[in-house]
């Protein structure tokens, strides 16, 4: 039986041939905060991608302009709160730097283990919550069960969990402490009695030995995932040219194959916290990717964060005895009222998601005249438009949780 | 190279009346740049071999104003409005700070920004960091490939980081104090 259409411009209805704009953003739970993509489509390709960004800005560099660099501490931390350590680490340095100031040896291995383990939560988070961009429910759980730890343990040093405003200009607020109880996750998951009381720094070695085990599950979940490698593998290809142009760094500039580290390549002020540190920088190619994968592409950027982890809990166990023999105070005197002098400094420190850069003009005041934060996620996401085109709709979420990017920080 | 050396290599292309002094005081030197030949200079040293600066790091904005007029006899600065571009390059390894020190207003008429030639052709970074730098500052970068606000809604008056910006008593009906 033939099929008869009454009216032909139903046809025309059913059966739409011109561009589309879609909308995704900026409550999609896969751009990762409030990012609001609009994307041309041309039924399931994606033709062109235009982030708009600004949902989240909260004028952090006018505020910063009317308080000491001890008050503004606490608005780094809400920049990247994924790795609020790291964050306060590179605006004390770069206070430091303005002002002239050393800190002991004792701060700076106390540094180093803490924005090590920073680091490694945050490479948690990117890890587990691109595992969820692609479907996979559980590596984010476990992801999240691990970095549970890790907060435990900064509650433990700093008494806050998230925002920790820990590390100061002249080392940080307290020392460690040094008997703990042993937080309940990690009892849970090593078979210890709950409430165990321990050295701090031997509940980093339990914890360390216990995450590095975990590592290896996780390959087996996402990295060597048939599924995963056919998501990621070839697609959202960032050649090395182009990362540099676009200012991107960190996994994303190491993951398109260009060994640029800043805790080896970065500033006097910043190497010489890991100048007797051994790690390696991992960048692409890497000769154990599956066949199909392409320097600079979405897995590369991710394998690029699952090794950082691994070299991460080298460099802790490394700080661990370096922290227990070094001499001096973890604090030097650093006061609300320090009169800033009259210049200015920029620098730049290896945060997980890649350099933050913090530039700070002194006027004589203890108030800085101007204060930028300098966004790693700001220039990595920039290149989201040129990602984005010519890929299946479905692959957006794929290249953008490959950047990792925390909208707090690009908004400040 | 250090700041020195690439000072004399700049001056040797293009003249004291492009390249201004760099201060060897301060703590990270920096070498200005006269406004009309920034995009020169800009892809000079991208390219040139001994240069090599590939990677834009910041691009900013900064307004040197005082506006309490109690304070204002301490502060030693003109007012004036500095845009600052921090080089690295990545193969070599090396930093550079260049600055365009621009009037606060053009033509000293208040209300209209100050030009600077975008260097959005020479790294491609540069285009959002300009979109921030007239966002909050006010700087209005000529050539660029679509000057809007980036971190603001498009329809929001003022610059605020802007010495004399006044904050807003209201937005759309919300009350901003």
């Amino acid at each position: 039986m033939s099929m008869q259409i009454e009216d032909p411009r139903i046809v025309e209805f059913d059966v739409q041939t011109d561009e589309m704009l879609v909308n995704m953003g900026p409550q999609h739970p896969s751009t990762h905060g409030v990012l609001r993509l609009l994307l041309r489509t041309d039924g399931e390709i994606v033709h062109e991608c235009t982030p708009h960004i600004g949902y989240l800005h909260r004028c952090a560099e006018k505020i910063g302009e009317n308080l000491s660099p001890v008050q503004w501490i606490p608005y780094t931390d809400r920049m990247d709160y994924l790795a609020a350590m790291n964050m306060n680490l590179g605006f004390a340095l770069a206070v430091e730097k303005l002002v002239g100031m050393e800190v002991s040896d004792r701060a700076r291995h106390l540094r180093v283990l803490i924005a090590e383990l920073g680091r490694i939560a945050s490479h948690l988070v990117g890890m587990g919550a691109y595992g969820l961009d692609l479907g996979s429910f559980s590596p984010f759980l476990y992801a999240f069960r691990e970095r549970e730890i890790i907060l435990d343990l900064f509650e433990e040093v700093c008494g806050a969990r998230l925002t920790c405003s820990y590390l100061t200009p002249g080392g940080a607020t307290h020392d460690l402490p040094e008997e703990i109880e042993i937080p309940d996750g990690l009892a849970a998951v090593t078979g210890r009695p709950q409430g165990e009381r321990l050295a701090l720094l031997d509940v980093v070695e339990i914890f360390l030995e216990w995450l590095e085990d975990r590592i290896r599950e996780y390959h087996i979940l996402l990295t060597r995932n048939a599924i995963f490698i056919k998501r990621t593998s070839g697609i959202g290809v960032l050649s090395p040219e182009t990362a540099i142009s676009h200012g991107c760094t960190g996994p994303v500039l190491r993951g398109s194959g260009v060994r640029y580290d800043l805790r080896r390549d970065g500033e006097p002020i910043y190497t010489r916290m890991y100048e007797d540190y051994d790690f390696d920088v991992i960048a692409a190619p890497f000769k154990d990717a599956p066949a199909e994968v392409v320097v600079g592409d979405n897995w590369c950027r991710f394998y690029v964060r699952m090794l950082e982890v691994v070299q991460a809990i080298r460099l802790v166990r490394q700080a661990i005895p370096k922290y227990q023999s070094a001499e001096g105070s973890h604090r030097e005197t650093f006061r609300m009222n320090t009169k800033l002098p009259k210049d200015e400094v920029y620098l730049e420190t290896e945060c997980p998601r890649g350099q933050m850069g913090f530039y700070i003009v002194g006027n004589g005041t203890p108030e800085p005249l101007r204060v930028r934060a300098k966004s790693s996620c700001f220039c990595n996401l920039s290149v989201t438009g040129l990602l984005c085109e010519g890929v299946p709709l479905a692959d957006v979420p794929a290249v953008v949780g490959s950047l990792d990017i925390v909208m707090g920080e690009i908004d400040r | 190279m250090n700041i020195t050396e690439i000072h004399s290599l700049l001056l040797e292309q293009f003249g004291e009346s492009v390249v201004g002094a760099s201060p060897h005081d301060a703590i990270d030197p920096w070498i200005e740049v006269a406004a009309d030949s920034i995009v020169e200079v800009a892809t000079f040293v991208r390219d040139h071999e001994q240069l090599r600066f590939d990677h834009l790091n910041d691009l900013c904005g900064v307004d040197y104003l005082e506006p309490d007029p109690k304070k204002a006899k301490k502060f030693d600065h003109e007012p004036h409005v500095e845009v600052v571009y921090q080089l690295s390059s990545i193969e070599l390894g090396h930093r550079l700070k260049l600055k365009v020190i621009l009037p606060r207003w053009q033509n000293d008429e208040p209300g209209s920004e100050p030009v600077c030639p975008s260097v959005a052709s020479v790294w491609s970074i540069a285009d959002w960091h300009e979109r921030e730098a007239w966002d909050l500052v006010g700087i209005r970068f000529e050539g660029h490939p679509g000057l809007r606000r980036i971190l603001c809604p498009e329809d929001w008056t003022g610059h605020a980081l802007r010495k004399d910006y006044e904050f807003p008593l209201e937005y759309h009906g919300i009350r901003g104090r």
